[in-house]
């Protein structure tokens, strides 16, 4: 069967669940080689045996955290001559697909962004894509080289596929480009013990119905009931309410999760571009006219104020 | 010596239009209204700035499109940009990423440059790879995602927020940079700036221009193949609740249906 390489999105050796739901796609057109980069790259080995990679091709070297994304292609096309794969699958978040883009240029081949399924096709793997606000579904090939595709969390479920996972050494060099941008210095971004927006199942947002950053305790503390990552409209980032980081929406981060919970959200097209591939929506809003309804499968017109703490007491009695 | 910018924009349709699918499956521009794509007037607005700090800079806006994304360059060169340039070219119809970031990549090689600006991503395609594209194509440092950015002198230094961590960047000139809706709210063209846009110089570009072959461009020249579009069918109509006291023991009730309590 034909292999496919696929690149390891992994914090000190823990992957991260996207990379483990490329492994499920991955396994539908052929056999997984994983490809796990920088400190701690060998111990991502083990959870990617246990999900399906045949082989699992590691490097670490100071460059990979020095500068900005080219050293990284450089491995990666490493691995991809040393394979010679059938396709290249790259979990889709910023850098992944700046990684991807630049692979494709160097080895002459189309690229796809953000696929929300995958499949074998008679002509090689048929991405599915969601365009124009999730207002239409497209179903894409690579039609030049070898495909390499970036894919949306919450796209596949994770799936264990015990494998060999047989740990290679990948020989990188780099290349004189790869010293270009310097990464000066790094802040590690907060935790607030919450999942990763793009990659939770549940999503809890907050807009400008939130009136204030006093109120967003509101919004988290229903997220924190259901164990969800917390969300925010523009207007919510606008007014210095809550962070860009957890902005929802075309300028901002696009969100798929099985739940998304939208207070205070009038639902207007840039938010809708970013969350309307949600698989169950439900919304609170005073305004019964608010587009956001037009998209729900339950909504509650309210106060926000006075449902979304009666739901969380809800929701906390009822798991207690 | 002067700083030479090229800003890269695009026209795209207006996300609150009606946008859809034309017969040969590439965007349809005849039912919906186009402008500058709003990631890209941030782009714009980080050059004004940029060069404003310069002794000397020059800003050519640059766009690879058909006659009406003509708007787009006049938009930008509204809000102070210098000249622009328009690659216009009937084998153009539908490029893809790939093909798009080859034109660029030769228009802003003819034109001269030291620093590229992009906006993060187009508001169409969403793609975000574009500038990494154009650093790779063009053989310079990608400075990218920035929601803070500055030139001194030959080196560019910038803040990229990432999903784990905030890094501060820095590469030599002549690089590719590409801003976010975070760096800073972009300026209104004054009446004046419209007015003096008028007679600011566009030039026109096509393949030959370029030395670009036809194949590698176009609708059978792209690298990918959309097969189908299809509508989403509409949602079916949800159940909405006016909330009388027990609108969030009801919205729990329905979670619990659907098994996410």
């Amino acid at each position: 069967m034909a292999e496919v390489l696929v690149y390891v999105d992994h914090v000190d050796g823990a992957v991260r669940k996207p990379t483990l739901e490329l492994l499920t796609l991955a396994r539908r057109i052929g056999d997984p080689v994983a490809v796990a980069l920088g400190s701690g790259a060998e111990a991502t080995a083990a959870a990617l045996a246990e999900h399906g990679a045949v082989k699992v091709l590691t490097a670490d070297a100071p460059e990979f955290g020095d500068y900005l994304v080219v050293p990284k292609v450089d491995a990666l096309q490493a691995a991809y001559d040393a394979v010679s794969p059938a396709a290249v699958l790259v979990p889709s978040s910023a850098e992944g697909k700046e990684i991807a883009a630049r692979l494709a240029v160097r080895i002459g081949s189309g690229i796809i962004t953000d696929a929300t399924d995958l499949e074998a096709g008679d002509e090689g793997p048929v991405a599915t894509q969601a365009a124009f606000a999730a207002s239409f579904t497209t179903k894409s090939r690579v039609s030049k080289g070898v495909p390499v595709i970036t894919v949306k969390p919450n796209s596949a479920p994770v799936e264990a596929a015990p494998a060999a996972g047989t740990v290679e050494a990948l020989t990188v060099s780099f290349g004189e480009k790869s010293t270009g941008t310097k990464i000066v210095s790094r802040t590690p971004r907060e935790s607030t013990g919450r999942p990763e927006l793009t990659e939770a199942a549940i999503v809890v947002s907050g807009g400008r119905g939130v009136n204030g950053a006093e109120n967003f305790h509101i919004i988290e503390a229903l997220a924190d009931s259901l164990g969800a990552a917390v969300g925010a409209s523009r207007a919510a980032v606008d007014a210095g309410w809550y962070p860009h980081s957890n902005q929802v929406g075309q300028t901002g981060k696009s969100v798929s999760p099985q739940l998304y919970i939208a207070n205070g959200i009038s639902g207007a097209i840039q938010h809708r571009a970013g969350m309307q591939t949600s698989k169950t929506i439900v919304a609170v809003n005073k305004d019964a006219e608010a587009p956001i309804f037009d998209l729900v499968d339950y909504g509650v017109v309210g106060d926000l104020f006075q449902v979304v703490p009666q739901l969380t007491e809800e929701v906390t009695s009822r798991k207690g | 010596m002067s700083l030479r910018i090229v800003v890269c924009v695009k026209y795209v349709p207006d996300a609150t239009g009606d946008r859809h699918f034309a017969d040969d499956l590439t965007l349809d521009r005849d039912d919906v209204d186009g402008l500058l794509s709003e990631l890209d007037e941030y782009a714009v607005e980080q050059a004004l700035q940029i060069a404003g700090e310069a002794d000397d800079a020059e800003i050519t806006v640059l766009t690879v499109g058909p006659e009406d994304a003509k708007d787009a360059l006049r938009k930008a060169l509204s809000m102070g940009a210098d000249k622009a340039v328009h690659v216009e070219d009937d084998d153009l119809h539908g490029t893809d990423v790939m093909g798009t970031s080859l034109v660029l990549a030769k228009a802003i090689e003819k034109t001269g440059y030291d620093l590229v600006v992009c906006g993060m991503a187009s508001t169409d395609g969403t793609m975000g790879v574009l500038p990494a594209l154009l650093a790779e194509r063009l053989g310079v440092p990608q400075v990218t995602l920035l929601s803070e950015v500055s030139v001194d002198g030959t080196t560019v230094k910038g803040r990229r927020d990432g999903d784990t961590a905030s890094e501060q960047l820095e590469a030599s000139l002549p690089a590719v940079v590409s801003v976010t809706d975070q760096s800073g709210e972009a300026r209104y063209p004054s009446f004046k700036g419209i007015m003096a846009a008028k007679k600011k110089p566009v030039e026109a570009l096509d393949l030959g221009d370029l030395d670009l072959d036809a194949d590698l461009v176009g609708l059978e020249g792209a690298w990918t193949k959309v097969e189908s579009a299809t509508e989403r069918p509409a949602r079916t109509a949800g159940t909405i609740v006016k909330d009388e006291g027990e609108g969030g023991k009801q919205l729990a009730e329905f979670l619990v249906s659907q098994k996410f309590i």
